[in-house]
């Protein structure tokens, strides 16, 4: 085996896995807040992707080259458009059906994914689009002809991917809204009679689950550099397998899932076989389904009779 | 709202409210639809997300305008009536009394629709027929037994492909449907043993995983199915009878057997039939399975998978039978399809498609057999008249998901329970 | 007091076994003991009683019984109709290091996990009722009834599409027992409505229907009168006396209501914090200090009445 391939896997891996990590905290809060897959969350990241390069591109109208003034209005600009999306799509679709049968939520969900696939489709059209590469240049590790390299927006990814986690999870364990959240997670009725306003929390968690979400979009587009309205899809269902993986409801879980997942889906796709690599992450979810539904994370619970 | 004064008067109440809702929609319509992504620049569009966002805030204050008038508030009230009516009566017929004359009148007429339309509405209802019979599939999974399948597709593409790949090991159109259905159900059984025992939403996300799964060794395993190119299926035949000019399986032209004139659309003719007769017997199959033990676990299922465990139903079995079930008759909509198209690849079998089966489950009532027939219909006839909204399809069944969970998450059709009266035999 | 209480026990169980035998039962959930270490035996053809305050883990013990949380420690067997049932060994076990050395043994636990669960109890013969009502709400009265009764069916597809002689007659016998049921619990008015729509005493009641249409030899009824008025609870306790006088079922209850416990029950087991504190006819029940001083303060005017 080359150790230089294994580490640029690895490395590859690591910062595949902290935008799953991201994506996987919408799942898992609104998981663990109303019992609902929010499939449109994938959507929503897609939908990032294309403010990212909406707002790039109006940057660079304005004659803006600046990497660091790029990335930063870049990400401030997503995250208020993306936890806005997040806030509408709540309201919209789920809010209204919180004692419906319990297949509708999902249900709405999927519509809600529908369309927001569409709408980008019939807005920006069916192609493939691309950003200019804002941060060029890598590390380099190793000799001439065997290295280990990573980018600046690697690193820069991996960064900001952490620093996200950590201020959602100081937000969540120190803030006043953090410990409403928790509560309501807990026992939303309970928390209602005890005054907290549990559709705001929602709504709150939403935001939440879309910003970071948002951030994921701006990072991988400005990694990966091309995208399509259909992106959602695949990257949704792997962020999920992300969050079940670590034990969906936890934060620290969407993050060490992500991370899991991502390393080894680069793995495969490095030593065994690219065409198949989704096919790997599917399987992992079932396997994880099966063998540990309550993740690596998660707390076994048992269903109240 | 953010802005308001509760001392407003109402209609500057309604107006500022308006506004509000107006400006968040352009805000969320405006970036997407407004600023079109051109190579690195973009196109500034500003004037569609404006467009939407006056219509949004029109809508929203004639709303909020009506709702302070008496008439509206009569209306929001039935609705809210409408809404709160439950979706279930216990009758005693089958509704209408003419029933009777009706369902023969109708069998006779779909049956002899073929010889009526040009090859391309033929091709139209073909495909009708092939939905009504997924949606079928899929009502008894979601509909009855309250399992959320986002993978249906899955079965269909292994019936569609189970024809193409098994015509190239001399299995023919008649083999192919039983072949198809057991396969099938047999994917169904090997994925659902391990996964209906799990928590219920996460069935969604892993028959969506699973469903593309198929598709992505569909479309990467080459030697066998092709890649992306896919794989022809052949024409059906019928006793060795075939309608093609010449015979090519080795059988006998149905021109030259009946002494008849060739017509190329006979061939389309006779998978018509073919199928709207599956279609019929399985109709007729769904109809009385509802009122039979089986029906009943998987309703009683939908309603309280603990109360069921509790009076011994094993709640993976019988989760299972349902998940098989409409696996099998996805796998025999499959045969169908490949029959109709001549050729199967692996764009035929996205996360869409799965989409749009449930949207017809969905929109035919999640239960009802009459529901899910009619829908199937509308939702595949109406977009092909209206051609020019193609583009906007899959828009259109998402807003329509969303709008009937809103609005009537039991669907559109009262589902009726049979009324049983002491000693009944049936 | 356990020891003791077992030795009583012991001796009413040499002449007649028991009918169910809960032999050093524990249950954890996390890190809540929900229930240490309870045992305790239901005689055949008796009426039991399982009392306690609020949270004693009573529904806990019956959870445990009918399989639907798998006990963490502890034994459990059924002695009904001849035949003895390890209600623990149906769910299906984990797997145990001997399993891969004795194959019977591990052939064995693997069909159990395979096809193994809660509905394993109701066949070996014990029904139950829940605390708060499930009833399949959206089904008429009389086809929960027949959904009770599914195991004893022709439930052959092809039989029941043509509607052939043998399927007829098996569906009437069923529907004969529905209404024969329904006759019973006073229901005949409501057999063709849905099961949702009914009164709340009826739904209690037509729970114990349902329940009792599988045909059990032990019954546990979760709080059957919790929610009815004293006339109504009335009709209850004869009701359970006629369960068990005419229909040969063995009942054990958990009840609040002392008045309904201490008049219809042969036999009572009372549980606090999860611990079996006293147990015996209801005469050493009422007198028993322990008992009054867990009731102390909640209903101890109502047991010593
Ligand atoms: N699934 C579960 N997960 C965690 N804790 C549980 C679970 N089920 C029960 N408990 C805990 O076990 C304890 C006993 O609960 P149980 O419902 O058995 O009480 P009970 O005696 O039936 O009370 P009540 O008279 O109020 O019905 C409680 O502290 C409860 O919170
Ligand atoms: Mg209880």
């Amino acid at each position: 085996m080359d150790f230089h391939i294994l580490g640029q896997q690895l490395v590859n891996g690591l910062a595949l896995g902290s935008i799953y990590g991201l994506i996987a905290v919408g799942y898992t809060m609104v998981y663990g807040i109303i019992g609902m897959i929010n499939f449109a969350h994938g959507d929503v990241y897609m939908v990032s992707a294309y403010l990212t390069a909406i707002c790039l591109a109006i940057l660079s109208y304005f004659g803006m080259v600046s990497p660091f003034f790029l990335i930063v209005i870049t990400l401030i600009v997503t995250v208020f458009f993306i936890a806005l999306y997040g806030w509408s799509i709540e309201r919209i679709a789920y809010k209204p059906l919180r004692n419906s049968p319990r297949l509708a939520p999902l249900i709405s969900a999927i519509g809600v994914s529908l369309v927001l696939q569409n709408y980008v489709q019939v807005s920006q059209g069916a192609k493939t689009q691309a950003v200019p590469t804002i941060l060029p240049g890598a590390f380099r590790f190793g000799t001439e002809t065997e290295f280990i390299q990573i980018t600046y927006i690697q690193v820069l990814l991996i960064i900001v991917s952490f620093i996200s986690m950590a201020v959602l999870t100081y937000i969540i364990q120190k803030t006043s809204l953090g410990r409403q959240c928790r509560a309501v997670q807990q026992d939303a009725k309970m928390s209602a009679i005890l005054g907290i306003n549990t559709d705001r929390i929602i709504s709150t968690v939403f935001i939440i689950g879309a910003a970071m979400a948002g951030i994921a979009g701006v990072l991988v587009t400005m990694n990966y550099g091309s995208f399509d309205f259909s992106v959602g899809f695949i990257t949704g269902v792997k962020a999920f397998t992300a969050a079940v993986l670590g034990g969906i409801g936890s934060l620290p879980g969407a993050m060490l899932g992500g991370i899991i997942l991502g390393m080894s889906e680069s793995l495969f796709s490095g030593f065994v076989n690219t065409d198949y690599k989704d096919v790997f992450a599917f399987s992992l979810l079932v396997l994880v389904l099966i063998f540990r539904p309550s993740g690596l994370l998660g707390k076994p619970l048992v269903e109240k009779v | 709202m953010l802005f308001t004064n509760p001392n407003d008067p109402p209609i500057l109440a309604a107006l500022k409210d308006s506004l509000f809702v107006g400006l968040i929609a352009f805000l969320v319509f405006a970036p997407i639809s407004g600023m079109v992504l051109d190579g690195y620049g973009f196109n500034s569009h500003l004037e569609r997300p404006a467009i939407m966002a006056a219509i949004v805030f029109a809508g929203r204050f004639i709303y909020q305008f009506l709702a302070g008038t008496s008439f509206g508030k009569n209306l929001i009230a039935k609705f809210a009536a409408s809404k709160a009516k439950p979706g279930v009566y216990v009758g005693q017929s089958d509704g209408l009394k003419y029933l009777k004359f009706i369902l023969p009148v109708l069998f006779i007429a779909c049956l002899i629709l073929p010889f009526f339309l040009d090859k391309y509405w033929l091709s139209v209802a073909t495909l009708a027929m092939i939905y009504v019979l997924l949606g079928l599939g899929l009502n008894i999974v979601v509909g009855l037994a309250g399992l959320l399948d986002l993978g249906f597709v899955a079965f269909y593409a292994v019936g569609a492909y189970t024809f193409a790949l098994g015509s190239q090991y001399g299995i023919g159109f008649w083999t192919a449907i039983p072949l198809a259905a057991i396969l099938a159900a047999m994917a169904g059984g090997i994925l659902g043993f391990p996964v209906l025992r799990m928590h219920g939403d996460y069935l969604a996300i892993v028959t969506l995983g699973f469903g593309e799964i198929i598709r992505l060794i569909l479309n990467n395993w080459m030697e066998v199915t092709g890649g992306p190119n896919g794989a022809p299926a052949p024409n059906p035949t019928f006793l060795g009878i075939e309608f093609s000019r010449t015979a090519k399986e080795g059988g006998v032209p149905y021109h030259e057997f009946f002494g008849v004139t060739y017509n190329p659309a006979a061939e389309y003719i006779f998978l018509y039939i073919v199928l709207f007769l599956v279609v019929s017997l399985m109709i007729f199959f769904f109809s009385r399975l509802r009122s039979m033990p089986m029906g009943r676990a998987w309703e009683a299922l939908r309603e309280d998978e603990i109360a069921c465990r509790s009076l011994g139903l094993n709640h993976v079995m019988v989760k299972l039978s349902a998940f098989m079930m409409g696996a099998m008759t996805g796998g025999v909509a499959g045969v169908f399809f490949a029959a109709q198209q001549g050729f199967v690849n692996p764009t035929s079998f996205t996360f869409f498609e799965s989409a749009l089966i449930l949207a017809i489950v969905v929109l035919g009532g999640m239960g009802s057999v009459v529901g899910v027939v009619l829908a199937a219909l509308v939702l595949t006839i109406l977009p092909e008249t209206l051609r020019t909204f193609a583009e906007y399809r899959i828009l259109i069944f998402g807003i329509l998901m969303v709008g009937m969970m809103l609005w009537k998450p039991r669907g559109l059709i009262r589902i009726r329970r049979p009324y049983f009266s002491r000693g009944d035999s049936k | 007091m356990n020891a003791e209480t077992l030795a009583t026990n012991g001796v009413v169980g040499e002449s007649t076994p028991a009918l169910l035998n809960v032999d050093g039962l524990t249950m954890r959930f996390g890190g809540i003991i929900a229930l240490n270490n309870v045992s305790f035996t239901v005689q055949p053809h008796s009426i039991t009683a399982l009392i306690g305050p609020n949270g004693a883990g009573k529904t806990t013990v019956f959870n445990c019984v009918t399989g639907f949380y798998k006990a963490t420690e502890g034994k459990l067997s059924l002695n009904a109709g001849g035949k003895q049932t390890d209600l623990r060994k149906v769910l299906g076990e984990r797997f145990q290091w001997s399993d891969y050395v004795n194959p019977k043994a591990f052939g064995e636990r693997l069909y159990y996990k395979a096809f193994g669960g809660s509905h394993r109890v109701a066949l070996a013969g014990v029904a139950r009722t829940f605390q708060n009502i499930r009833l399949f709400r959206e089904l008429t009265v009389v086809e929960n009834l027949l959904v009770a009764q599914h195991i004893h069916l022709d439930r052959n597809l092809i039989r029941g599409t043509l509607r052939t002689k043998g399927y007829r007659a098996s569906e009437r016998k069923a529907l004969e027992t529905a209404y024969h049921w329904l006759d019973v619990m006073n229901l005949t008015e409501d057999a063709n409505r849905l099961a949702g729509e009914l009164p709340y005493g009826n739904q209690r009641r037509l729970e114990i229907a349902r329940a009792m249409c599988t045909e059990p030899k032990l019954i546990c009824l979760d709080e059957p009168a919790a929610g009815l008025n004293p006339r109504e609870t009335e009709d209850l306790s004869k009701l359970i006396r006629k369960l068990r006088d005419e229909h040969k079922v063995t009942v054990l209850l958990i009840e609040h209501d002392m008045g309904l416990v201490m008049s219809i029950s042969e036999h009572i087991v009372v549980l606090d914090y999860g611990q079996v504190i006293a147990c015996g006819s209801p005469k050493e029940i009422e007198t028993n200090p322990k008992v009054l001083a867990a009731y102390l303060g909640t209903e101890a005017e109502e047991v010593v009445s």
